[in-house]
Parts: structure tokens; C-alpha cells; sequence
């Protein structure tokens, strides 16, 4: 088992450009920026701003006209293409799985140019598997044909980490996604990146992904100009011309909900009730409550429906309750949160964490609350590798 | 001419009445002939597979060469689809001064007809790959060579293996031809009375001789078919 993930690397941009011959403006022009180690940075713009243009160059799939970049301070252009290319993770829309493969070799293409061992390959093939949330079991002697598009697309995050690079580029991966996968793709990636902290360039064509995701976010525009590089607080307080405003969108003040997840913020707690409880132990417990209302949960913890006070009139604890409830992960933003909770005419929406079990209560008011407070000064978020 | 006359006064001699005689199918001449038919069959065999061999080393290696550089695409296909419209009878013809009568003259004649089908698939095959399996193979690391023998021609083999079952039973039947390039096989069985069974017009003969081809062909079909599903399992997995 891989417990140490290989050191990340910083990647930086100096003056790159990319003009192609016959036409008229470049492709990216005079590109600077510098990612630290760690980080995600998420190149965002219209169609044809040269985001994937920039990208495909830090691993060579295309190379600068002019200018150069640093990969952990040692320039990609005095190395080899194929050499470079495997030491960098690289997940593109359609995601290119190759259909002749199981899962398994797959996952195993770069690792077996490498020369590594059958063994090795085999355990770290489901060692990522689990990572990405897949069952080896199921799927490591599938073809890519049987999968759905959501497990094809966690194969080929598995498939780009094989050998634990430390830089990750991705190209719109989340793209050929339905929504609510896509949604649910981006929290665990998330999750995913807290554990293994990779340098990640991420291109995205979506400002609320690149919100989301980025820990930086360059903004270019037409004619591969990078039109602001900055935190997403940043960019959503003080963005730094007319385009950046208009691309962010007019619901900026919106947008901040963006910026901070379920679990950052004070939630009300609930009276959590099993099935077969004594009714009048709940309603003792119900009285010092923050809310009025009790949540009927399984052994696990795991949220069943909200009760009404009347349902506790009983000697013990019903096992069903009346109606439904809306649950949010404790990863989402809140602007996704917001959006459940509206989408489903609740009150009340109850907080799950990673397994799924209770750990709070979401409301309008409780974000209302939060958004009180102010979002805190950019200058005060120093990234923190 | 003579040749043919005499043939027919032999079979007329051999019964005066019967079924030879009145020229029908015959199945007792057949079952006591047979065995004058496994040497040619066994020759016919060895000339397909031998240019369809030969024909698949050579269209190979000009699609490599074509997928590297496509603008060979066009004249390649000119020249071997130039081969292909020459009447066969006619290749052998002009084939015989500078190679001879016998087997070698129709193996090359043979040999260029397949050129054309196998060409054309194989290419067709490499061109068909997803673009996006090729841009990860790259991405990846993979050398461009690597991208070839490891991603390309696998995902290609539906197609290049429908090329050769083509190759293989258009070859089979124009092999019935080579005799007139003064090879073997079949055709001698089919065309020449001296081959001991009677000639063209004999008509238990070409039916046999006919038949043989046509198992020939089907078979060699099947077994390629055969070969295609055991070989990528891939295809037969259903979404």
C-alpha cells in the first residue's frame, strides 16, 4: 500500500506562448503564472481562449512557440515527450479508455511501461480502484464498454494516478457528465485531493466549477490572454476588469456561497431518535433541543425522516416516518446546499458526512446565519500546502 | 482441340450407356474418383494462403508507411487498385514471359489482387480508431510506436481480419484460373481433360471440382470468423 504520495512540484508558466502558423492572433499569448505544489488551479474561459491549449503544453502535447515552463523549477523542454508525459497524470473529457483493455490493464498502462512488477501492478491497481470509490472486485476484469459514464470517468482518474505523479492534468473530466454525478464527482475529488495533494491543473469551461474546485483560478480570454490569476474569493470581490466581471457573472454576491462548504459553518443539531426508543426518553431530550423536531436514524446513523412531535405521543418510537428528508453532505458548498434544500420545498435538510451518517441540520436560516459573517480577507487565506 | 475430342471418346468408350455416358451427376464415378481431387485441393490451398500471406506482408507494411505519412494514401491506392482491374486471365499472360508457366506466375498474379482489399481495410482499420483513446495513449507517455503496436492496430483488428476473409475467399476462387498459367490447383481438375476426370464438360467433374472451391472458400471464412471471436473478447462484450 502506497501510504506516502510522492512529493508534489510547483509548476510555473514564463512568458509562454503559442502562435500557429496563418493565423492571425496567437493561440496563448505571453503566459505567466505559477501554481505552488499542492495546489488545484483551474484555467477557466469561453471556447477557444486557449485554456486546453496551455495545459497540453505542460506536458508536451503541444509545444511553445516562445517562453518556457518550469516543472519543480526544471524546464519541460529539456526533457523527453514520452518521458516527461509519464511522470505527469493526464484525464481528458472522453475520458480515452481503450476499449481492446480490461479496467485493470487499463489502470496498469503506464505502470507496465515503466517495468514494474506483475505484483505491484496488481495491488496498486485496486488500491486505486478503492480510492476512486469503485469496487475492485466488480470491475477490474470489466471491459470499459460495460461501465456507466460515471464509473468510466472514475477509471480514468484511477488511470492517471497510477504511478502517483506528482502533477495532474485534467481537461473538463466532470464534462460528459450528468449534473447530479458530476456533483457528486467533484465532492469526492475533492476529498480525494485533501488526502493526496497533487499540483492539478483543471480546465474547465464552467465559472461555478472553477469556483469550486480552484484553489487559483486563471480567467483568460479571447486570444489566449490570461485575463486575472487569483484566489476565488479574489476573483468574486475584486475582479480585475470589465471581462472578469462579466464572466463571473452578475450574481457574484451569489457566487460567495460558492465559497464555503456545509461543514465550515455553525449547523443547529437535531435529536437523533432509533426506531424502538422509549418515546419519553426522545421527548425529554427534545426539550433542550435547537429544533423542535426530532430525526429518525437507523443503527448506522444514518438519517431515515424528520418526526413530528406528535409521532413521539407513543410508548416507543415509530419506524417510519411520515415523510421523507432532503440530506446534504457535509462536503457540498453551499451554494449546492441552498439549492437542494429550495429544489425540495424543506426546511430543514439533514447533514451527512462521508458515510452518510447525521451530523447536523442545514436550514435557510442557518446559511442566512453564516453569511453574517463576513467572508474572510483574501489576504488572510495563505495557502497552506 | 484434339485433346478435348479424345476426352470425350474415352468417356464414351469407358460405358456406352449410363450416367457417365448421358453426362448427369454421378455419384458412384464420384465416389470412385475422389481421390483424384485431394492433390489438386491441397495445392489450391497452398496457393491462397501463400498470396494472401505474401499480399497481407506487403499491404501491411505500405499502411504503416501510408498512416505515417497520409499523403501516400492516394497513390497507393492507385497503383494496387490498378492491379486489381487487370483481368486475371490477362495478368497471367503477361506474367508469363518473365516468370514462367507454373505456380510462381499465379502466385503473383494472385498476390496482387489482394492488394487492393487488404490495403484498404487495414487502412480504413487505423484511421477508425477513437481519436480520444489515441490522445490518452499519448498523453500517457506512450512513444508513437508504442501507440501503434499497442493501441491501434489492436483496436484495428476487426477490420484488417474483414479484409482478409475478403482477400482469402476472392482469392480462392481466382485460383480456379491459375491453371492457365500452367499451375495447379482446382482449375486443372475443372478446365484440363488430362487431369484424368473428365474436363469441363463433364459435369459430375465440375461439380466436385467446383464444390471443393466453394467449401474451400467457406471454410477458410469460418475459421478467420472463428479465430476474430475467440481472439478479441472485447467485441463480444455487449453495452
Amino acid at each position: 500500500m502506497v501510504h506516502e504520495h510522492r512529493q508534489a512540484v510547483s509548476i510555473e508558466f514564463c512568458a509562454v506562448e503559442k502562435r500557429y502558423p496563418g493565423q492571425e492572433s496567437p493561440a496563448v499569448e505571453c503566459l505567466s503564472l505559477e501554481i505552488p505544489a499542492g495546489a488545484i488551479c483551474v484555467l477557466v474561459g469561453p471556447s477557444g481562449c486557449g485554456k486546453t491549449t496551455a495545459m497540453r503544453m505542460i506536458n508536451r502535447l503541444i509545444d511553445p512557440t516562445s517562453g518556457d515552463i518550469l516543472l519543480g523549477g526544471g524546464s519541460i523542454l529539456d526533457r523527453k515527450p514520452a518521458e516527461l508525459r509519464r511522470e505527469i497524470g493526464y484525464a481528458i473529457q472522453q475520458i480515452g479508455l481503450f476499449p481492446h483493455q480490461t479496467i485493470a490493464q487499463n489502470i496498469a498502462t503506464v505502470p507496465r511501461l515503466l517495468g514494474w512488477p506483475k505484483d505491484r501492478i496488481r495491488a496498486r491497481v485496486d488500491e486505486l480502484l478503492d480510492l476512486v470509490g469503485l469496487d475492485p472486485g466488480l470491475v477490474r476484469e470489466r471491459y470499459p464498454a460495460q461501465l456507466s459514464g460515471g464509473q468510466r470517468q472514475r477509471v480514468g482518474v484511477a488511470r492517471a494516478l497510477a504511478v502517483d505523479p506528482p502533477v495532474l492534468l485534467m481537461d473538463e473530466p466532470f464534462g460528459a457528465i450528468d449534473p447530479i454525478t458530476r456533483e457528486r464527482l467533484q465532492n469526492e475529488f475533492l476529498r480525494l485531493q485533501a488526502e493526496i495533494r497533487k499540483t492539478i491543473v483543471f480546465v474547465t469551461h464552467d465559472i461555478d466549477e472553477a469556483l469550486k474546485m480552484g484553489d487559483f483560478v486563471a480567467v483568460m480570454k479571447q486570444g489566449g490572454r490570461l485575463a486575472q490569476y487569483a484566489p476565488p474569493a479574489e476573483l468574486l470581490m475584486e475582479p480585475a476588469d470589465e471581462f472578469v466581471e462579466q464572466f463571473v457573472g452578475a450574481d457574484r454576491a451569489l457566487k460567495r456561497l460558492a465559497l464555503q462548504r456545509v461543514r465550515d459553518i455553525d449547523l443547529w443539531t437535531a435529536v437523533h431518535v432509533r426506531a424502538g426508543e422509549p418515546a419519553a426518553a426522545a421527548r425529554s431530550r427534545l426539550a433542550d433541543a435547537d429544533l423542535d423536531r426530532p430525526l429518525l436514524v437507523d443503527d448506522e446513523g444514518r438519517p431515515l425522516g424528520w418526526l413530528r412531535a406528535e409521532d413521539l405521543s407513543g410508548a416507543v418510537v415509530p419506524d417510519r416516518a411520515p415523510s421523507p428528508n432532503v440530506t446534504v453532505e457535509s462536503d457540498d458548498v453551499l451554494r449546492d446546499a441552498l439549492a437542494d434544500l429550495l429544489m425540495d420545498e424543506s426546511h430543514y435538510a439533514a447533514v451527512v458526512d462521508a458515510d452518510g451518517r447525521a451530523v447536523g441540520v442545514l436550514s435557510i436560516e442557518v446559511i442566512g446565519h453564516a453569511l453574517g459573517t463576513p467572508v474572510p480577507d483574501p489576504s488572510d487565506v495563505a495557502f497552506s500546502g | 482441340m484434339r485433346s478435348l475430342l479424345l476426352a470425350q471418346t474415352q468417356i464414351r468408350e469407358r460405358t456406352g450407356t449410363g450416367c457417365v455416358a448421358e453426362n448427369g451427376f454421378c455419384p458412384d464415378w464420384i465416389a470412385e474418383n475422389f481421390d483424384k481431387y485431394w492433390s489438386p485441393l491441397a495445392e489450391h490451398v497452398f496457393l491462397t494462403v501463400v498470396s494472401v500471406g505474401i499480399g497481407f506482408a506487403i499491404a501491411f507494411s505500405l499502411a504503416l508507411l501510408a498512416h505515417r505519412r497520409r499523403w501516400l494514401t492516394g497513390p497507393i491506392i492507385g497503383v494496387t487498385g490498378a492491379l486489381y482491374t487487370v483481368p486475371s486471365v490477362a495478368a497471367f499472360f503477361l506474367l508469363l514471359p518473365i516468370t514462367g508457366r507454373g505456380n510462381l506466375t499465379a502466385i503473383v498474379a494472385l498476390t496482387a489482387y489482394t492488394l487492393l482489399i487488404l490495403f484498404r481495410n487495414i487502412t480504413t482499420g487505423l484511421r477508425n480508431v477513437p481519436e480520444d483513446a489515441r490522445d490518452a495513449a499519448r498523453g500517457m507517455g506512450l512513444t508513437d510506436r508504442q501507440v501503434l503496436w499497442r493501441v491501434e492496430l489492436p483496436l484495428s483488428t476487426p477490420e484488417i481480419l474483414a479484409g482478409v476473409r475478403i482477400a482469402f475467399t476472392t482469392t480462392v476462387g481466382l485460383a480456379t484460373l491459375a491453371f492457365f498459367a500452367g499451375g495447379g490447383g482446382l482449375g486443372e481438375q475443372i478446365y484440363s481433360s488430362k487431369a484424368g476426370t473428365g474436363g469441363i464438360f463433364f459435369q459430375s467433374n465440375v461439380v466436385v471440382a467446383g464444390g471443393l472451391a466453394v467449401l474451400l472458400a467457406a471454410v477458410g471464412d469460418l475459421l478467420i470468423l472463428g479465430f476474430q471471436r475467440l481472439a478479441l473478447p472485447w467485441r463480444r462484450v455487449a453495452t
